[in-house]
């Protein structure tokens, strides 16, 4: 089974966000940047899928040089080669994505993709579903469960959604897109570090891609949202409800 | 031409977060002097009753074997088909599970771009929304013909009735997507109230220590008639059911009281419910950064001053005769 996995390098969620101060951009100064949250975890499931019926398991980054890094962490928790699109840091949106996404996958012909419900950057949640419309396949976003049944070419998704547990089974190729629960995902080993430096690499140049990235959605503005005030501390349960009266918070 | 909102039905039922989205579309009608149009799958009658007053022109209604239980790929056929034969210029959902789900495969039919979680319009193409766990407005312009939107629910306010009844049309679909099928929905079953429409939400952390002492909460939630919300660190180890989740990547809520126990204050907690109108925490740790945003803090024990607390306003709501 060959699985692609596109990653997002994104902001350390641990690390503060703060926009430069002519409010062009985020600072970057003093951000780690990693694997996407749920890119990570996407990872996760395809090594868990290769490694129960073996196969490929492919990462795909559209991004700068820089991303190398992160496509080397994902081939040392034991991807087998990387793709990196490099766009030379133009911007392109969701849409772009998805559509450079899809002629990777169309070259590529994975059985699966398997990648991050969203970006913990852009929180947009858009371009696995926009990649399954593209490319017509089957999508299972939210993943909280995947059981992969290769002899009959299904797979069969639990999801998390609002009020349950949905599961619904998709005909093979798909797409699935990860939330926080499907995985713990592991760290890279010594020797996997060790490994990923001798596994492939391979840069495409996106103009190479031949496709109209004229982005849809442009962006126009950033702010801070003006903070909350914090409040006032109390010292016992009586002053908690006083206060909680004082403020019209309590029904009664 | 016109603007199409997509309503979720669960069984027949319409779902309530889907009026914030007709809201949305009622605002954008006003700019751009375009019509708005519904379509609502599989309504029982009450629901469709209920959609026939919210003001559209035209209701679309779409029924079919494949259309009884939800998937993204048939919802986007039937979507696509009734924008491409009126010329829609807008469709528009609340930025639930569903519409989250549901909306991007519908801009990739339609070759539109899409607006995720809008909080705010600014003109026909120019939207506000957040990004990075709710640290960054962003102003975003959207520039293709056909746009797709979605709606994040606390930011606009449900849609109400209107006198005149709007025109119904059946919409029939012969199309079904083959390659995907839907098995079962395991619902999360509760007395409580829904905790995105809830006036009060009661919210439990890590320091509820273990799934008995949930009740605890739920205690102090049935005296306020509170839904109950947790972290995620409450619903990574089992103690609560994925829905509960309140964050940047679970729900976003913004009730009259909001009442964090034993809950941290995670930038991605505080993501999904810093619009609460009161934020009350109780922690023990004075320092816990859910305490820069509360409105009243108490620097205690929870497994003290919940039991109290529930008493107290029991009593209350006793002398209050409610
Ligand atoms: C990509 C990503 C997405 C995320 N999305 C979400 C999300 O949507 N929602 C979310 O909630 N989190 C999310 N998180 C996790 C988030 O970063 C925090 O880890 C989580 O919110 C912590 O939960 P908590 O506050 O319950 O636990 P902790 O941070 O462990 O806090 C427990 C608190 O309980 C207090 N406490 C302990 N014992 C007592 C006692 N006896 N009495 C009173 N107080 C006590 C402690 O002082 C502490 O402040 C996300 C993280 C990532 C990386």
């Amino acid at each position: 089974m060959k699985i692609l996995v596109p990653i997002k390098r994104t902001y350390d969620p641990n690390s503060k966000i703060k926009l430069k101060t002519d409010g062009s951009g985020i600072d970057t100064s003093n951000i780690k940047f990693v694997i996407n949250t749920f890119d990570e975890i996407a990872v996760e499931e395809a090594l868990r899928k290769k490694e129960e019926f073996g196969g490929e398991v492919v990462v795909v980054s559209v991004g700068t040089q820089e991303w190398i890094e992160q496509i080397r962490t994902a081939l040392a928790m034991g991807a087998d080669r990387g793709i990196l699109v490099d766009t030379g840091g133009k911007y392109i949106d969701q849409v772009g994505i998805a559509k450079i996404l899809a002629k990777i996958v169309e070259e590529e012909k994975p059985d699966l993709v398997i990648m991050g419900k969203q970006a913990i950057d852009d929180d947009a949640n858009q371009v696995g579903q926009l990649l399954a419309g593209y490319l017509n396949w089957p999508q299972a976003t939210f993943a909280y469960k995947v059981e992969v049944k290769p002899n009959e070419k299904k797979v069969t998704v639990v999801r998390e959604v609002d009020g349950g547990l949905e599961t619904v089974e998709c005909e093979l190729p798909a797409i699935i897109t990860t939330d926080l629960r499907l995985n713990q995902p592991r760290y890279a080993s010594l020797p996997g570090i060790m490994k990923a430096k001798q596994k492939p690499v391979k840069t495409i140049k996106v103009e190479d891609l031949g496709i109209d990235l004229t982005p849809k959605v442009k962006i126009e503005k950033l702010e801070t949202p003006p903070p909350r005030k914090a409040g006032v501390k109390v010292k016992d349960v009586d002053e908690f409800i006083a206060k909680l009266k004082e403020l019209k918070a309590l029904p009664f | 031409m016109g603007i199409l909102t997509v309503l979720e039905t669960r069984n027949g039922e319409l779902k309530k977060a889907s009026l914030s989205a007709v809201t949305c579309a009622r605002k954008i009608s006003e700019i751009t002097g375009l019509k708005y149009h519904l379509v609502i799958f599989s309504p029982n009658e009450n629901s469709l009753e209920e959609v026939s007053y919210l003001g559209a022109e035209k209701v679309f209604v779409i029924r079919g074997e494949q259309f009884q239980n939800y998937t993204a790929e048939n919802y986007a056929l039937a979507i696509e088909k009734i924008v491409r034969d009126n010329g829609e210029k807008y469709v528009i959902a609340t930025a639930t599970t569903f519409g989250k789900d549901l909306l991007p495969r519908v801009a990739a039919k339609l070759s539109a771009g899409m607006v995720s979680e809008i909080t705010e319009i600014i003109d026909d193409k120019t939207f506000k929304r957040l990004m990075y766990a709710g640290n960054i407005i962003a102003t975003v312009k959207l520039e293709s013909d056909i746009k797709v939107i979605s709606v994040r629910g606390v930011a606009f306010d449900k849609a109400g009735k209107v006198d005149s009844k709007s025109q119904i049309e059946e919409v029939k679909i012969s199309e079904k997507y083959e390659k995907k099928r839907f098995i079962k929905l395991e619902e999360t079953k509760s007395e409580r109230p829904e905790l995105t429409e809830a006036q009060i939400v009661v919210s439990v952390g890590r320091g509820i220590k273990d799934p008995e002492n949930i009740k605890l909460a739920e205690e102090l939630a049935d005296v306020l008639g509170a839904a109950i919300g947790a972290s995620r660190a409450v619903v990574d180890a089992g103690w609560l059911p994925n829905d509960f989740q309140v964050g940047q990547t679970g729900k976003t809520v913004a009730p009259q009281l909001y009442i964090a126990i034993g809950i941290s204050g995670a930038i991605q907690h505080i993501a999904g419910m810093k619009d609460s109108k009161v934020i009350a925490a109780i922690n023990k740790d004075p320092e816990a950064p859910i305490f820069q945003i509360a409105d009243v803090g108490l620097v205690a024990d929870l497994f003290q001053v919940v039991p109290e607390l529930t008493q107290k306003l029991k009593k209350l709501k006793e002398q209050a005769g409610a």
